[in-house]
């Protein structure tokens, strides 16, 4: 009996704290964001400007931080404009894509580490959005987190037809008379938010990991956007609960030890999933009646 | 069916409007021309192919009647309306290329997708929706796979998914961009059922496709693009060494065995 409550309390003993629930309420709504936005990230094959605007936001950051602005909002009008850049840029230019990535968002970081640099002394705080420092989060970063979060999440299900449309085929949305060019900004746009109310429970460095990995996992699962989007908020709550646990019980960084949960799931799930996992069992191609003599699967 | 010239726009007869109505479009992509003064009339209820070879300009012709790409000069009338006003009676089937077959949809999800545009912004398909699209899937015999992720079915199956989703969105004119590609000889057959199932129904078709038997065998009428219209007519009449000649240049080989002359296009 006492071993039982014994147990009991070493898995409840963690959150008798304030500042762990707190920590947990941060990350769980991160993660479910992260998810959401993430399923889109993965399935447009977009980590790479996930990645991008989570370090340019850091030019944003040290320069509010340098002149006293609101951390979130220098964060945001980095991550944005940097954002539109990279779209203006390689239309403008005929460059790839992913070249006016690499160029802008090096240059939006480089100049952060050029403001930082002219600082004397106490930078800790500036350090806590590089790598995250989600027992920092305080009362006023949660209501942040909930309210910009609620409209991203809102907004992707006022929109989820135009966006889905949009993000599976531009020209036949187009064609359909979509507004394609308001939702792709508008999307990258989003994603820009989600990676601002990342930062302080994240950090920089591996917000594109709770973008990318948790939505991930859930497409080894599930075939339909909107399944990835739910499975992967799961994922991303489950990863946050464990992980912010594992950092309590071991003394390691909550956001690396978040990471590193997504990452195991990821893993598992990558050897066992049914469908496409490499231990699971292939689902065998039986062809019915309607399906022969159209040319074979592909 | 009454033979229509390219050129020929008149309406003194007092008859309709031809379905699609190209006069003299110039078009092209940073500074290099694509089209050069194309004219072009399509009659309602014709399956007509635009043949060309790769860069002859069909994509760009298809994208500037759908409204997708700026003419430099020209205009394009859909029963005589401007196209920014008569968008709804088009319906567009992009070249299998260009679309995402891993993208996590499901054949229902992208037949729905033929809706969007009726529905327009904020609104949700209703259950009049929903209707259309069983009713499209069951039209190409795609009912059974609705659940399917794209990514699963054959390449004919695909080809049919794309095609209800050209329905789902009741149009009067189908645009289709290289339809037969890559499909063999039973699937090729099954799609040019469809296509003359809905020509029976009183729409137009414009194919767009270097497939020239199936155009000679099957189609009203024919366009011989390259960057201008070589020619256009009956396949039967058109279709004369000279004129695909000037059509393919180096990019096909006329052979003639036995008297009859055989087509090869590389």
């Amino acid at each position: 009996m006492s071993a039982i409550s014994d147990l009991a309390a070493y898995l409840t003993d963690p959150w008798a704290s304030e500042f762990m629930l707190r920590s947990l309420l941060a990350l769980v709504m991160v993660s479910v964001v992260c998810a959401v936005m993430g399923s889109f990230v993965v399935v447009k094959g977009m980590a790479f400007i996930g990645d991008a605007l989570a370090h340019a936001s850091f030019g944003g950051v040290a320069a509010a931080f340098v002149l006293g602005g609101n951390i979130y909002l220098g964060a945001a009008v980095a991550a944005i404009l940097t954002s539109l850049g990279i779209v203006f840029v390689s239309r403008r230019s005929g460059l790839r894509f992913d070249t006016a990535i690499g160029v802008l968002f090096v240059g939006a970081f480089a100049l952060g580490i050029l403001i930082v640099s002219r600082q004397e002394g106490y930078i800790v705080d500036l350090f806590s959005f590089v790598f995250g420092n989600v027992l920092g989060v305080g009362q006023s970063d949660l209501v942040l987190i909930a309210v910009v979060g609620a409209t991203v999440l809102v907004l992707v299900a006022v929109f989820y037809k135009e966006l889905l449309f949009t993000a599976y085929d531009p020209a036949m949305a187009a064609a359909a008379g979509l507004p394609v060019a308001a939702m792709q900004y508008g999307l990258l746009a989003l994603i820009a938010l989600t990676i601002v109310i990342s930062l302080k429970a994240v950090g920089i460095v591996l917000v594109v990991a709770m973008l990318v990995t948790p939505a991930a996992t859930a497409q080894l699962l599930v075939q339909r956007l909107h399944l990835i989007m739910a499975v992967g908020a799961g994922i991303g709550i489950l990863s946050s609960v464990v992980g912010l646990y594992l950092s309590y019980r071991a003394d390691v960084a909550a956001s690396a030890a978040v990471v590193l949960t997504a990452t195991v799931i990821f893993l598992m799930t990558f050897l066992l999933s049914p469908r496409r996992g490499i231990l699971g069992l292939r689902r065998p191609s039986i062809l019915t009646k309607a399906e022969e003599g159209y040319g074979g699967p592909r | 069916m009454a033979r229509v010239d390219a050129g020929q726009q008149d309406t003194e007869d007092g008859g309709l409007r031809p379905a699609i109505e190209v006069s003299d479009l110039w078009a092209g992509y940073n500074g290099q021309a694509a089209l050069e003064g194309v004219t072009l009339a399509i009659e309602e209820g014709c399956l007509a192919g635009l043949v060309g070879p790769n860069g002859s300009g069909k994509s760009t012709l298809l994208r500037v009647i759908l409204g997708l790409h700026r003419p430099w000069r020209g205009e394009v009338r859909l029963f005589g309306q401007k196209v920014d006003r008569a968008r709804r009676l088009l319906g567009y089937m992009p070249q299998v290329e260009l679309v995402d077959w891993a993208f996590p949809v499901s054949v229902f999800d992208v037949v729905m997708m033929g809706r969007y545009g009726r529905l327009g912004l904020l609104r949700s398909p209703i259950r009049r929706d929903r209707e259309a699209v069983w009713r499209c899937l069951e039209q190409v015999g795609m009912t059974d796979l609705a659940r399917r992720q794209i990514g699963e079915l054959s390449a004919g199956q695909q080809r049919r998914v794309l095609f209800a989703r050209t329905m789902a969105q009741e149009p009067r004119i189908l645009l289709l961009d290289e339809p037969f590609t890559g499909l063999d000889a039973t699937a090729q057959h099954d799609l040019l059922n469809l296509f003359n199932d809905v020509r029976a129904a009183g729409k137009t078709l414009l194919v767009a496709t270097h497939d020239l038997s199936c155009v000679a065998t099957a189609f009203d009428h024919a366009a011989c693009l390259n960057r201008k219209i070589i020619a256009f007519g009956e396949p039967r009449t058109i279709f004369t060494e000279q004129v695909l000649n000037a059509t393919f240049q180096t990019h096909l080989l006329l052979v003639n065995v036995e008297g009859k002359t055989y087509v090869s296009y590389q």
